[in-house]
């Protein structure tokens, strides 16, 4: 069990490492250094923002400053573009993208739980068939289309939502556009297991005692059927914190993924940097958070 | 009393089948009384009678036959194929039938008309309205003009062409490396194996969107250059840098399939029941080993195309997809949002098109796995 733990941080920690080691040496590749493109800056003004910025240094050597600024101090140094500290930047925005993500998740597990088990006891039935259709849809369907789709539909053509709304967004929308997906993968999930745990041997000796179908489902099939889920909860992370980009963008939320976001499409280098790190980070943590709960949780899977 | 006349049967026949003696009962060893030795003299050669039973009534249904059967009974699926080749058939006629090019601003005369732009379906703009009262013919505008006055429709139909060209090519290099890769880790076995795998978990351990965003950023940068003048520069850097990165990151899922696939068959009881009875590597290999993991192969790989059609779209909608005359769905709908209050059709057609695009490929893969799977079979 310890061992199966510690080989899983290890795998974390090195993951984490490839991670900023990509990021970093990628971005380097990058012809051209980021004070280059200042019209401004004589060849004195660089030398010393080269030098503010470590970047007169060998690369070896600033990619061990990376690190250990990131890590020790979470310094993942200023923007090239507007000069704000990112730190900063990801602190002020970070909330609102973790609420986003929350209630997604929320809300998500929630229906996929609820809609898995209906579909698993009506099988084959018609409230099944129209489940698993409305769950192949929405996988189907890319969290930027839905998110513009229903901005078009509920914001415009009925205006059941305001469009924009300064400081505190409506958050009914982008939570419905970035749980979707998810949900529908958690209802198929649930539904899979659930029928698999209908058919054990424990739940036909529980009815057997005369045990009521409400306590059969909900104390024997479901705590079981359930377990499954756990190991969907990283993937749904990494959706979540890479579909909010887009919904946090479409809904013009101000939130971490919309900074990425134009960071992305202001060519904001350390902004890019600075994000891809700590989400990777964020995601990674999760997983394994996950995988090892997942095991304490399922007694019944072996350490080897 | 049936063993008695199955033996006046054998000795009737003899003097016709004198060419085969062996069968002859008189020269057959006699069966002592508590001997376990079968009675030799109960067997005779067949009648024409019993041979003709012996034969298969049905002729005998391949594993492909079989699987196309299963999936034609399969209705959802059945109609969601014909959807999806209807689509490919019409993106491959428009430039036959739509005389608009889909990076053409259109002209009326040689010169530009500035109604042209962001015409709604079916519209006509001024100029073109003057030209039909003329009597001249033109072609509608199925889905309407974009802000710079190109034909809608054509740029949906490439922009379809394009996502799935971009879907297809993502996921051969994903079949590719990921067979070949997964094939040299279960073969060798051992402590290649052990090391081959755990670089899959790595890869595997990996965010792979923001590594995708990360590589698509730095990519184009860096490949701008270099591939100037090269075959390569046609395809884009953004798409180059799409497929270079599917090629890092997505085959290791692949991989793994493969490799768990031929170490469970090479175990398998039928492959040592086919090498007890003599037969060759080859004949195992091809018989065997193929037919039994191909299907799930194959199915994995359809089902990569609408995934990568995924990447591809949410790509192109954060501005790192493909180049810029070149469309694609996302990129369409992406540009599209600019305008969405005033010209919302021009968002709504390329959302519809990859929905029904993933749909239809989402469904027509889970429907082979369905039908291909001999395990999934009731």
């Amino acid at each position: 069990m310890w061992s199966y733990i510690v080989k899983r941080v290890l795998l974390a920690l090195l993951t984490v490492f490839i991670v900023i080691a990509i990021t970093f040496f990628t971005m380097h590749a990058i012809p051209g250094g980021p004070f280059n493109k200042e019209k401004a800056s004589t060849p004195a003004v660089k030398a010393v923002l080269e030098s503010r910025f470590n970047l007169d240094k060998p690369v070896g050597e600033q990619f061990l400053l990376y690190m250990e600024n990131a890590f020790l101090k979470g310094d993942f140094g200023i923007s090239t573009k507007n000069g704000r500290e990112i730190s900063e930047t990801m602190k002020n925005t970070f909330g609102i993208s973790a609420k986003l993500g929350g209630m997604s998740a929320a809300v998500a597990l929630i229906s996929g739980t609820v809609f898995g088990v209906i579909a698993a006891l009506y099988r084959n039935r018609w409230p099944d068939r129209l489940i698993i259709f409305l769950t192949t849809f929405f996988v189907s369907v890319p969290s930027f289309v839905l998110a513009t789709m229903l901005l078009l539909i509920f914001c415009l053509k009925l205006g059941w939502f305001p469009v924009f709304r300064a400081g505190d967004p409506s958050y009914v929308l982008p939570v419905l556009s970035l749980s979707m997906y998810p949900a529908a993968y958690i209802t198929r999930l649930t539904k899979s297991s659930m029928l698999d745990v209908l058919g054990e041997d424990y739940i036909r000796t529980a009815r057997a005692k005369g045990v009521s179908s409400k306590s059969v489902l909900f104390k024997h099939a479901l705590r079981n059927a359930i377990l499954p889920v756990i190991t969907y909860l990283g993937p749904m992370l990494a959706y979540t914190l890479t579909g909010s980009m887009v919904v946090e963008t479409v809904f013009s939320i101000g939130g971490m993924g919309r900074e990425f976001v134009q960071g992305i499409l202001n060519r904001d280098y350390s902004m890019i940097m600075g994000c891809t790190v700590f989400l990777a980070c964020l995601m990674v943590v999760m997983n394994l958070i996950c995988d090892i709960v997942y095991k304490f949780v399922d007694p019944r899977i072996d350490f080897s | 009393m049936a063993e008695n006349k199955m033996t006046s049967q054998v000795k009737g026949s003899a003097p016709e089948q004198n060419e085969r003696p062996s069968f002859e009962a008189k020269e057959l060893l006699r069966k002592r009384v508590l001997s376990l030795q079968p009675d030799l003299s109960v067997f005779e050669p067949a009648s024409e009678k019993d041979k003709a039973q012996q034969e298969v009534m049905r002729p005998s249904s391949t594993f492909l036959k079989d699987g196309i059967k299963n999936f034609r009974k399969n209705k959802l699926a059945m109609s969601m194929f014909f959807i999806l080749m209807a689509l490919i058939i019409l993106i491959f006629l428009t430039p036959y039938i739509n005389p608009y090019g889909y990076d053409e601003v259109i002209r009326i005369n040689g010169r530009r008309d500035k109604s042209l732009a962001n015409l709604g379906p079916l519209q006509w703009s001024k100029m073109e309205q003057k030209e039909i009262d003329q009597g001249v013919k033109l072609y509608p505008h199925l889905f309407g003009t974009d802000s710079v006055g190109r034909d809608y429709y054509v740029r949906c139909m490439v922009g379809t062409k394009i996502s799935l060209g971009v879907g297809f090519f993502a996921s051969l290099i994903v079949l590719v490396i990921g067979l070949i890769y997964g094939s040299v880790a279960g073969y060798l076995g051992g402590k290649v194996d052990l090391i081959m795998m755990r670089i899959v978990d790595i890869i595997y351990a990996l965010p792979d969107t923001l590594i995708i965003i990360l590589l698509s950023v730095v990519l184009r940068e860096v490949l701008k250059d270099k591939i100037q003048g090269t075959i390569f520069a046609t395809v884009g850097t953004n798409m180059l840098s799409l497929f270079i990165v599917f090629g890092l990151l997505y085959w290791v899922g692949m991989a793994r399939l493969v490799r768990g696939q031929i170490l469970t068959l090479r175990e398998m009881d039928f492959v040592m029941a086919a090498e007890s009875i003599g037969a060759n590597k080859r004949r195992i290999i091809r018989r065997h080993v193929l037919p039994n993991c191909i299907s799930v192969i194959i199915i994995s790989t359809a089902l990569q195309i609408p995934s990568a059609i995924f990447t591809e779209s949410f790509l192109s909608f954060l501005g790192l997809g493909v180049a810029v005359p070149t469309p694609s769905l996302g990129s369409l709908a992406n540009d599209a949002r600019e305008s969405i209050q005033s010209y919302p059709h021009k968002l709504v057609f390329p959302s519809i098109l990859i929905c029904l695009l993933v749909l239809s490929l989402n469904i027509i893969g889970d429907g082979l796995r369905d039908a291909f799977d001999p395990k999934l079979r009731k």
